[in-house]
């Protein structure tokens, strides 16, 4: 069991107190922190208490505590999973030694890409969500909002602990450098695609919370099988938190779809924006948009970086033991690659790809097969109310802007087709500014009373941990 | 000339055309060109690797030392070029690692030597021409992409978190940076050198302000400010700079006859021939003096154009020296001849100098001339001048056999002659930044001074004392003598015949660019076919693939 600090500044189970360093070096980043989140958190609530869960320690009791807490005083801790004791590395050309609890100097410069190219990607979600507040549909929707950003804040720390204690002087410049850039700010963009698309109202978050986040968790399980102990650990504890992000989007997008199908039901064309409802359709565009974007977050399809990240034993696949053989240096994977000539599309040929090559594509696949789960559990939904509309994800191939598809236009089946026609029926298949500007419409009015809901969502069946729906989950001044 | 006997390599033509680029963008806006990489991945130079991210090929580097001539002689209103990327993200990610792992390694050591010459064409077009080069570093330039924009005159880099300027050979393919790079960091930027060992060993390079506080780049510039600050620097060159009056002098198409007959094959320029005998492993390059006085006039130069014998003769002498690089591998000897009046060549020669006082035409043939004698002194073949009576080394043509590893002029009763001048003592020095006559008289300081009250045609005989040939035999030995020489030479080893050459010629001081060919000589090109590099488990052969590469630990 781990032993909890929680009366310093820094909740952690990493034994900081027994060093001074790090101790200095994470209490001289809080301020900075704090500061961002001031500048680049939430607007407008980080004075309100929120029904918050706040993790002090990892073992089931201590990482489920709920209070009303101020946003900013919310205790962000160091958690890292309990060892698990001789552990030896489970994958790549270093598997069955003991793993390493430190950094190995050939590996320094890649590991720290690895640990910052996650942890971008947490404050940037936080900013991309920062004015959903202002156009909440519930306060048990804005508390889950918050929740996320806290968690999203809080798995930043646990990025930022591996930079100050592991890399050195590069490590603290890069940890200040996770609270320079901003979410879309083209001089100081975040790193990766997806977390620079703004996120402006409701249906992108839940739909960024089930798909970009799904992405999130398979990044981390593939992490948790690290060679390095530390990133290992830390990454397994983020998981437990990260479930409950993309719970927040399956069942808001559930939601979503029984308010539509209810509105459907109602109106005598079955026309849900007549009702002033969110229409399948559009919620079909925001699948596909977001889908194929965090498609994009997994790397390219024949990558040598992914090859030299399973060799070195640095990021293995999600949940490595249930393969077999986890040296992967026989086995292929066959990849659909297109033929281009002279700039011009020519067809799909197979290619056998060397299994390391091709790991991001493996964690890729794991993610569609994840993704589809949601999709079956609202089709039930709608299947129920009676309607023949189902939701589908797009082709891999689809609206892709890196790897091998990138550059090349399909449709959603995967289909080859023509840039004119692309352009002609890419608001059929993606949100368009006028989807943007109606589902926007819809939420101009927040609701800030415990007792109501959007017209466009159903109420979640219960509240949290125990309280009532209705409950005031934020206590804001309207 | 025709494809060579042996090439598993296709063979490669040098010459082109902006009409004809593939992976080059030039366009103009008055003072100001645009060079903009936007390679083509599915246009390689042969096949068997796709050119992703802009990285490069000989293709490409073709086009860009076109580009770089063209914009010189084409363009004499141009005064600032910008060197950017049409690509996003990427500047350019240097040579095609594919492509290298693929090459034989006398391509990689001739690709890694024309890919130098290219970029020190750039920097003599900023230093000489008032053409400034500046890289815009819009994304990561990687390698060859970090040192194409070191060849640069300024580098501007966007600081927008990802864009970054590095050397990941080492730490990556455990080479060597092939294009000067490393030279140019502590001799040209003066980057402290622990700082550029840092540098060298860090894959993911450095970005932003750090770069500029290392020297790396001078200047940084956030994305939404960027056009505008590479804008202002492109304007602050052209303002510094003098105007040069155009127009500019259009460069055609050789048009070289190419032939192949009996085994051997060969090409018909106008004031160039070369022939190769691939039995022989022999290349025999003829030049042609000029014909006619010389112009007299800056109005007479331009209108000559292309045609003036110096620049046709430059660009034929430059285009043949490719080709025997990359297409006639086997040939071990060239030898040297030159047919004409030595008289004309002094005469053109007094006459160009003259105008290139004050014109920019003149002086660019000139500098073209250095550019193309320092290729010749550059050549991994042994040269061997035979000056035969109606030759005409003199001048321009002379510098072809003090160039040469040795030169034989014909003494006896008809005798070969050959003369100096203003062309030997200034204008066209070798890559030291020595004369040849300098250079070859570096053990009797003054002689080379000296040399200028040599006003008339020296024969043979007096041409031996004075050292300024190396044999001279008479009517009875001459054939012999000749033929012995060649087939002596074709005896002996190609590889310790080229490092001995490369130690003999270059004797004297050090410049960058003498240091950056020499060690591309020494270093690049041992380290690139060692095991640990392109063996079986090197890491040049191994990189992409799954498996890391191993290396053999022990140090030389």
């Amino acid at each position: 069991m781990s032993t909890v600090v929680t009366s310093e500044k820094i909740p952690n189970n990493v034994d900081l107190s027994s060093d001074k360093k790090l101790q200095r070096a994470l209490e001289a980043w809080q301020p900075k922190f704090v500061d961002w989140w001031k500048q680049m958190g939430p607007e407008g609530f980080q004075e309100d208490d929120v029904y918050l869960r706040t993790a002090v320690s990892v073992d089931s009791d201590g990482w489920a505590h709920y209070d009303y807490v101020k946003m900013p005083d919310y205790r962000w801790g160091i958690f890292l999973a309990d060892p698990i004791p001789d552990r030896k590395i489970g994958f790549g050309d270093f598997m069955g030694q003991d793993a390493w609890q430190s950094v190995p100097g050939e590996f320094r410069n890649i590991l720290r890409r690895l640990v910052v190219t996650q942890g971008d990607t947490e404050p940037a979600s936080v900013e991309q969500q920062r004015l959903l507040g202002a156009i909440c549909p519930s306060l048990y929707d804005l508390r889950n909002l918050y929740q996320v950003n806290v968690e999203e804040g809080r798995h930043l720390w646990a990025m930022v602990y591996l930079l100050q204690s592991h890399f050195g002087r590069d490590g603290r410049e890069e940890a200040e450098a996770l609270l320079e850039r901003r979410s879309g700010n083209p001089d100081k963009p975040r790193i990766l695609g997806a977390f620079n698309e703004p996120c402006k109202h409701w249906l992108s978050f839940f739909s960024f919370t089930y798909f970009t986040d799904r992405d999130g968790k398979y990044q981390l399980l593939a992490l948790a099988e690290s060679g390095f102990d530390p990133l290992a650990r830390t990454t397994r504890f983020m998981l437990t938190e990260e479930a409950h992000h993309m719970f927040v989007g399956e069942t808001g997008i559930q939601r979503i779809v029984e308010r539509t199908v209810e509105l459907m039901k109602k109106n005598k064309n079955e026309d849900a924006r007549a009702e002033g409802g969110i229409d399948l359709p559009t919620i079909q565009r925001f699948i596909n948009f977001w889908y194929s974007v965090s498609l994009d977050l997994f790397g390219g399809e024949i990558s040598s970086n992914a090859a030299n990240y399973f060799a070195s034993s640095l990021k293995g696949r999600a949940k490595e033991e249930k393969y077999e053989d986890h040296v992967a240096l026989t086995q292929v994977m066959n990849i659909d690659v297109p033929i281009v000539e002279a700039g011009a599309f020519k067809g799909m040929k197979s290619e056998e790809v060397p299994l390391r090559n091709a790991m991001n594509e493996v964690l890729r696949e794991e993610y569609v097969a994840d993704s589809q789960r949601g999709l079956d559990k609202w089709n039930r939904v709608i299947e129920k109310a009676g309607f023949s509309f189902r939701f589908k994800l797009p082709h891999k191939r689809f609206h892709r802007a890196s790897g091998i598809y990138a550059g090349l236009t399909f449709d959603p089946e995967g289909r080859p087709i023509s840039r004119e026609e692309w352009e002609a029926k890419k608001d059929e298949w993606v949100p368009s500014p006028a989807d943007d500007a109606y589902v926007l419409s819809l939420m101009q009015k927040p609701i800030y009373d415990p007792n109501q809901m959007a017209n466009w969502i159903a109420a979640p069946p219960r509240g949290i941990k125990g309280q009532p729906v209705n409950y005031a989950y934020v206590r804001h001044e309207a | 000339m025709a494809d060579n006997a042996h090439g598993s390599q296709p063979v490669v033509r040098f010459e082109t055309h902006p009409s004809r680029y593939q992976h080059l963008k030039l366009s103009f806006d008055g003072a100001i060109a645009r060079l903009s990489l936007d390679v083509v991945e599915d246009k390689p130079l042969r096949p068997g690797y796709i050119l992703k991210q802009n990285s490069y090929d000989l293709g490409v580097d073709i086009e860009l030392a076109d580009a770089i001539e063209r914009l010189r002689f084409e363009h004499p209103e141009v005064r600032a070029v910008v060197v950017s990327s049409n690509q996003p993200k990427i500047f350019c990610a240097g040579a095609n690692i594919y492509m290298l792992g693929s090459s034989t390694h006398a391509f990689k050591v001739n690709f890694c030597k024309f890919t130098n010459e290219t970029r020190l064409s750039l920097e003599e077009a900023c230093a000489e021409s008032g053409q400034h080069y500046i890289a815009a570093l819009n994304g990561v330039a990687a390698g060859g992409g970090y040192e194409l924009a070191l060849a640069c005159e300024h580098i501007v880099l966007c600081d927008d978190g990802s864009s970054a300027v590095s050397f990941p050979e080492t730490p990556l393919l455990a080479v060597l940076p092939g294009t000067g790079g490393l030279t140019r960091l502590v001799d040209k930027r003066k980057v402290r050198r622990d700082l550029a060992d840092v540098f060298s060993t860090l894959a993911e390079g450095v970005r932003g302000k750090r770069a500029k506080e290392w020297r790396l780049v001078d200047e940084v510039a956030p994305k939404s400010k960027f056009d505008e600050t590479v804008l202002a620097r492109a304007q602050a060159f052209v303002s510094s700079t003098p105007e040069r009056k155009g127009p500019g002098v259009t460069l055609p198409a050789l048009e070289a006859r190419r032939w192949e007959q009996d085994g051997r094959c060969g090409a018909d320029y106008r004031y160039v021939a070369v022939s190769v005998d691939a039995e022989q492993r022999l290349a025999q390059v003829t030049a042609l003096g000029p014909e006619g006085a010389p112009p007299k006039t800056a109005e007479e130069l331009r209108r000559l154009g292309a045609d003036a014998w110096h620049l046709r003769f430059a660009r034929e002498l430059d285009d043949v020296l490719v080709d025997l690089r990359f297409n006639q591998p086997e040939v071990g000897l060239v030898v040297l001849k030159t047919a004409g009046d030595g008289a004309a060549v002094r005469a053109w020669d007094e006459a160009l100098l003259t105008l290139a006082k004050d014109d920019w035409f003149a002086k660019e043939i000139v500098l073209k001339l250095k550019r193309t004698l320092k290729r010749l002194d550059l050549m991994a073949k042994s040269l061997f001048s035979f000056a035969e009576p109606g030759s005409c080394f003199a001048g321009t043509l002379l510098e072809l056999a003090l160039a040469s590893d040795r030169t034989y002029a014909k003494s006896g009763e008809t005798q070969a002659f050959i003369a100096l001048s203003s062309m030997s003592f200034g204008p066209l020095p070798m890559p030291n930044g020595l004369t040849r006559l300098e250079t070859r008289f570096l053990g009797e300081p003054g002689k080379a001074e000296a040399l200028r009250e040599e006003r008339d045609f020296i024969d043979a005989e007096t041409a031996l004392e004075k050292g300024l040939v190396t044999f001279a035999p008479d009517d009875i030995d001459w054939d012999d003598e000749v033929r012995i020489a060649i087939e002596e030479r074709a005896s002996l080893s190609p590889d310790a015949l080229t490092g001995m050459e490369a130690n003999l010629r270059f004797a004297g001081p050090e410049t960058m660019e003498s240091k950056i060919f020499a060690r591309l000589s020494a270093w690049q090109n041992w380290i690139f076919q060692r095991p640990n590099a392109v063996g079986e488990r090197g890491a040049l052969t191994m990189y992409g693939r799954p498996e890391r590469p191993e290396f053999d630990w022990r140090r030389t």
